[in-house]
């Protein structure tokens, strides 16, 4: 049977072997930053996701408002209590059209919020504001700096936020996170396509005599560029298996360790079923990249050949 | 038919290696192709498997313009034309019977109908127990057998051979020149560079003899003129007056 597949004696070449590492470092490089920029992007989304449409009303208490109380004043007026100034945003809230629920946060909640951050034993010395979490009808007819406005003048202490700038600032991070990664990626697909012209370029001239026999004999261009592609195509599936094996658990690794850190904190971190498919997908892309500049390579090589 | 038209050629800014080279080969003919070493044998045999372009002249081959030819259309050209080379150039890594299948399957032909005639043409001349064998573990003359079996195994239009049978003994130098007579029958055109006179001698065959990059055709039978046999005889130092400038340097 003839057994043969390569004419060219490719895999005997030294070259071959540090491919193979150098696509698995390539592939490891690539696997970490993309799942690093999901990871932030997923974050981001389920953090925007969560606020878009939600407005926050902080009632602060004021520094006097146990003196005023006692002598009895107006919810309009900054000696009425907290309760009271909660209880009047909360009607006027609910009285704004485009406002489909207004619910104050109850201290057991705001204090299971904040118990992450500052622990127990300070929340009940604490003079916390009044918090309502308010639902905004996503038709967009709420006018949130007349209400804004209307807060402010009718409500002393009150003021509505409407976590834009934190927005803002999550998108700007998540964006520059997923630039940082797609530089990231593009700077080692660039470094791996100089790996894989170098080696193609090296077997080429180890194997000049082989190659000029075989286009003496009538092989075609793509003959011999199929040689290449096989053997680049073996070495950088070698290296990407190894690559992404060693980004899996690195992944994995810093799923758990961000898991435990940031419960409670954070959203969570984990990843989508797409998302785990698009890291798998790398060492095939990279694979991909790799046959196709072999061939690149070759073929530009072959033309200086009679 | 090939036929090469004042086809002149030099490596780099060298001196001229072939000079005013014509001649015509017909489909089917045999030819000897003769002369001192350094005469331009192998340039010559180079230029008719494509592998070198010559400085100029026009080289015509199965009544192709090759010069007008474009690079995509070479490879189907060369696979018409079956090369034997002195130093056998075999693939080291294959199997005697990948070596010989190499034509096959550059053209395109499926194993089994491959295995069978390689199998075939590898027992005849004598290697039927050597398939598998890699050519650094053969002889030389077993490496040359499987070189003049690769080079025929596509029935080529056009055989050139460079020194065949300078690895083997005569009879199977006889056997070998016997195939490429076959082959001949069959109507491929032969070439086979030579220096064996012994061989020769046997076969009615013209030969296209280069004296210092001159070409002379010499009909079947005919002795070389003396003035092409002068440089081959006298010392070096003598013939400067016979031989071109640079030929013998």
């Amino acid at each position: 049977m003839l057994r043969h597949r390569l004419d060219l004696p490719l895999a005997e070449d030294s070259t071959g072997r540090l491919l193979v590492w150098i696509m698995a470092v390539m592939v490891y490089l690539a696997i970490v930053a993309l799942a690093g920029s999901m990871v932030l992007a997923g974050m981001a989304g389920r953090w925007e996701s969560g606020l878009t449409g939600r407005l926050t009303v902080q009632i602060a208490s004021l520094p006097d408002e146990g003196v005023r109380v006692a002598r009895g004043g107006t919810a309009a007026d900054t000696t009425a209590p907290l309760a009271l100034r909660t209880e009047l945003t909360l009607a006027l809230l609910r009285g704004t059209p485009g406002v489909t629920r207004a619910e104050a946060v109850t201290t057991a909640a705001a204090h299971k919020l904040l118990e992450p951050w500052l622990g127990t034993a300070l929340l009940d010395d604490l003079p916390l504001p009044a918090l309502i979490d308010v639902t905004v009808a996503p038709d967009g007819r709420l006018d949130v700096t007349a209400l804004a406005d209307r807060l402010a003048r009718s409500v002393p202490g009150a003021r509505l936020d409407n976590h834009a700038a934190w927005l803002t600032d999550l998108r700007m991070l998540a964006h520059t996170a997923q630039m940082v990664a797609l530089a990231v990626v593009m700077l080692v697909g660039g470094a791996a396509v100089a790996a894989v012209v170098f080696a193609v370029r090296t077997g080429l001239a180890i194997h000049s005599p082989v190659v000029e026999l075989l286009h003496i004999m009538g092989a075609t261009d793509n003959y011999v560029a199929r040689q290449f592609e096989a053997h680049v195509m073996g070495l950088a599936l070698r290296g990407g298996m190894v690559g992404l094996g060693l980004a899996l658990v690195t992944v994995l690794a810093l799923h758990q360790a961000t898991g435990d850190a940031s419960a409670g904190l954070l959203p969570e971190m984990g990843l989508e079923s797409t998302e785990w498919l698009a890291l798998l997908a790398v060492p095939v892309v990279a694979a991909l990249l790799a046959v196709v500049t072999a061939r690149w390579t070759v073929l530009r090589a072959l033309v200086s050949l009679p | 038919m090939i036929r090469f038209e004042d086809i002149g050629l030099r490596y780099g800014t060298g001196p001229e290696v072939l000079r005013h080279v014509n001649f015509t080969l017909t489909p089917g003919s045999f030819h000897f192709m003769t002369g001192a070493s350094g005469a331009g044998k192998s340039s010559l045999l180079r230029l008719m498997y494509l592998g070198l372009r010559p400085t100029r002249g026009t080289i015509t081959l199965f009544g192709r313009d090759v010069a007008s030819l474009k690079r995509a259309d070479l490879p189907a050209l060369r696979r018409q034309i079956g090369v034997v080379f002195q130093n056998f150039r075999l693939l080291d890594n294959l199997s005697a019977l990948d070596n010989v299948a190499l034509p096959l399957r550059m053209a395109g032909a499926g194993e089994a109908e491959s295995r069978e005639h390689v199998v075939e043409l590898l027992d005849w001349v004598g290697l039927g127990e050597h398939l598998d064998a890699r050519p650094p573990t053969l002889s030389g003359g077993q490496q040359q057998r499987i070189a003049i079996a690769r080079s025929v195994i596509a029935r080529p239009r056009l055989l050139l051979a460079d020194e065949p049978t300078g690895n083997v003994d005569d009879s199977i130098g006889m056997r070998l020149l016997y195939l490429f007579e076959e082959l001949h029958k069959l109507g491929t055109t032969v070439v086979i560079a030579t220096h064996n006179e012994g061989l020769i001698s046997r076969f009615a065959h013209p030969r296209l003899h280069l004296d210092c990059g001159i070409l002379s055709v010499i009909a079947a039978g005919l002795p070389l003129p003396m003035n092409i046999m002068a440089p081959l005889a006298l010392p070096t130092g003598l013939t400067s007056g016979l031989a071109l400038p640079g030929c013998w340097s």
